[in-house]
């Protein structure tokens, strides 16, 4: 019988993952690498495997690749670690692999964006097992109640790899996948300074967090892990406020699932105006202080 | 030290690329082709690791139809020593791929993989794992930084909330992220010099088994078009009403 391993390497995960799996319609069990179960999300049986961290891709594959036999499928979130990781498993069990999956046909047919979002493929699974990387934008919110029967479960996860080193970058600000609003900006914002400023300024009024382009990231002026697009974080806010942003495909691929989209931009021609639902051709420096303004009103 | 460096042949990835009209495939008519410019990164990091050690030997190798050629001599021009051409019209999915070059790797045994995160047509990122994976070697896949040390390889990436770094011992599988570098400039006469090096044409060692096949292409659904706003004060308005602020 088909059955589906949902994957969470951190109990946030289950929660973003929990709508693909009720939509993909099959009984799931959900792992839960590091933390506690959240067991209200519809799964059959929740497992914990207790670690206090993910182990390095060669570890922690083979660890799963132990407990996967059974799965017809087995998903993540699409994330930089489920990539890395599920692609590994998907070589270990020799299953197919279908990644950043946005809608589902049927267990074995689903939509996924191609260069850079310019296209949808519609891809069919030839092969069992298939491991997924889902993107959760497209799939709501999950349907919760019940409670799920929570068991243990013990891995081998030795790795190869010593991770070394670990810095993280502070702040308060929401995490860009995660915010209800983002304020983006490009490379108009001329220096980091100006860019945090500016930008960051006007996200912390309203709560938000900070977002870039990929121009505005490789001239330094935003740091890279807030980068916004394709080949960034793919973002899906309430509100996404795109300041000095003229509109790359890979951008715009990026933040195609935002409910609300604000461009403020110089340039009336900017492509970003044919997607934003809201569009004010204006100076970045003139209008986000002025709509500041207009919101301590 | 040995370093097999595969790339892809991909349509431009600057152009403008539409599904067919029938669904059937992606309109490639009168583009460009290139390297996939994440393999594009890993070849030149692999000639700057050859910068610093002489006794570093550069393969790259290419799985497709004669045309590859013209990505493998960009390749020699960048600085690679030899180019493979695995000849064939078949069509393989990311396992596939990962299963020749499993099987490349064990004839001749390089030390390091060095190749693109994902190729910029199918934005797949299943390759390199997949062939780690095979071989049972380590991984350090979205790399921003790469140093050869005592033992092995030390590897940084930039992660969401900041960097991490990893030491593996040899030989490995690593993937380039778009930060670790920034390819060098070949011009044509560049590329014509290159044709002395070797660029061996041979057939694939593996058949492909396609575990996907991909059924249909579209267009992704267009955003309804929105509208301008004249002033910050009907903006802020506006936002209000739908209660985004």
């Amino acid at each position: 019988m088909s059955k589906l391993l949902l994957i969470a390497f951190e109990p946030i995960d289950a929660e973003s993952g929990a709508p693909f799996a009720q939509r993909l319609g099959l009984p799931f069990a959900i792992l839960f690498v590091t933390g506690s179960a959240v067991t209200d999300l519809g799964a059959a049986s929740c497992l914990e495997a207790g670690l206090a961290e993910v182990p390095p891709a060669d570890g922690i594959a083979k660890g799963l690749a132990s407990i996967a036999g059974g799965f017809t499928h087995i998903a993540a979130v699409s994330s930089m670690r489920s990539k890395d990781v599920l692609a590994r498993l998907a070589g270990l069990l020799d299953a197919a692999m279908v990644t950043d999956v946005i809608a589902v046909n049927s267990p074995t047919s689903f939509n996924r964006p191609i260069i850079a979002g310019a296209v949808i493929a519609t891809v069919e699974v030839l092969a069992s097992p298939v491991v997924l990387t889902v993107r959760p934008a497209g799939f709501g919110q999950p349907l919760r109640g019940g409670a799920s029967i929570v068991s243990p479960i013990s891995m081998d996860v030795a790795s190869k790899v010593t991770v070394s080193g670990k810095t993280a970058r502070g702040g308060s600000r929401p995490d860009l996948t995660q915010a209800k609003i983002i304020i983006s900006g490009g490379r108009p914002l001329k220096d980091a300074e100006t860019f945090e400023r500016v930008m960051g300024g006007f996200a912390d009024q309203v709560g938000g967090a900070v977002g870039a382009t990929r121009a505005a990231v490789d001239s330094g002026i935003a740091p890279n892990e807030l980068q916004v697009g394709q080949t960034g974080k793919i973002v899906a806010p309430d509100l996404y406020i795109a300041a000095g942003i003229s509109g790359s495909t890979q951008h715009m691929a990026g933040i195609k699932d935002s409910k609300i989209i604000v461009a403020i931009n110089k340039d009336p021609d900017a492509p970003i105006f044919e997607f934003a639902d809201y569009g004010l051709v204006a100076d970045l420096f003139d209008a986000v202080p002025a709509i500041q303004a207009k919101l301590k009103e | 030290m040995k370093i097999l460096v595969p790339i892809k042949r991909v349509v431009d990835p600057y152009a403008k690329v539409k599904p067919l009209g029938d669904g059937s495939g992606i309109d490639t008519g009168g583009m460009q082709f290139a390297i996939n410019p994440f393999d594009e990164i890993a070849v030149e990091e692999a000639v700057r690791l050859r910068e610093k050690d002489p006794a570093v030997e550069i393969t790259v190798v290419s799985i497709g139809a004669g045309e590859c050629e013209e990505q493998l001599r960009k390749a020699l021009a960048m600085g690679a020593d030899k180019a493979l051409l695995v000849e064939t019209s078949e069509v393989y999915d990311s396992p596939s791929v990962a299963a020749e070059l499993a099987a490349l790797a064990l004839e001749l045994s390089p030390d390091l993989i060095l190749m693109g995160k994902q190729a910029t047509d199918d934005d797949c990122n299943q390759v390199g794992q997949m062939l780690a994976a095979r071989l049972d070697w380590p991984q350090a896949t979205f790399a921003s930084k790469v140093e050869i040390v005592p033992g092995g390889l030390r590897v940084t990436r930039e992660t969401d909330t900041g960097e991490e770094t990893f030491e593996l011992p040899l030989p490995a599988v690593v993937t380039a992220d778009l930060r670790l570098n920034e390819p060098r400039y070949i011009a044509l006469p560049g590329i014509i010099k290159a044709r002395s090096k070797p660029l061996d044409r041979r057939p694939p060692l593996t058949e492909p088994r396609l575990r996907t096949k991909t059924v249909a292409y579209s267009a992704p659904p267009a955003r309804a078009a929105g509208r301008k706003v004249a002033s910050v004060d009907e903006l802020v308005a506006a936002l209000r009403e739908r209660g985004a602020l």
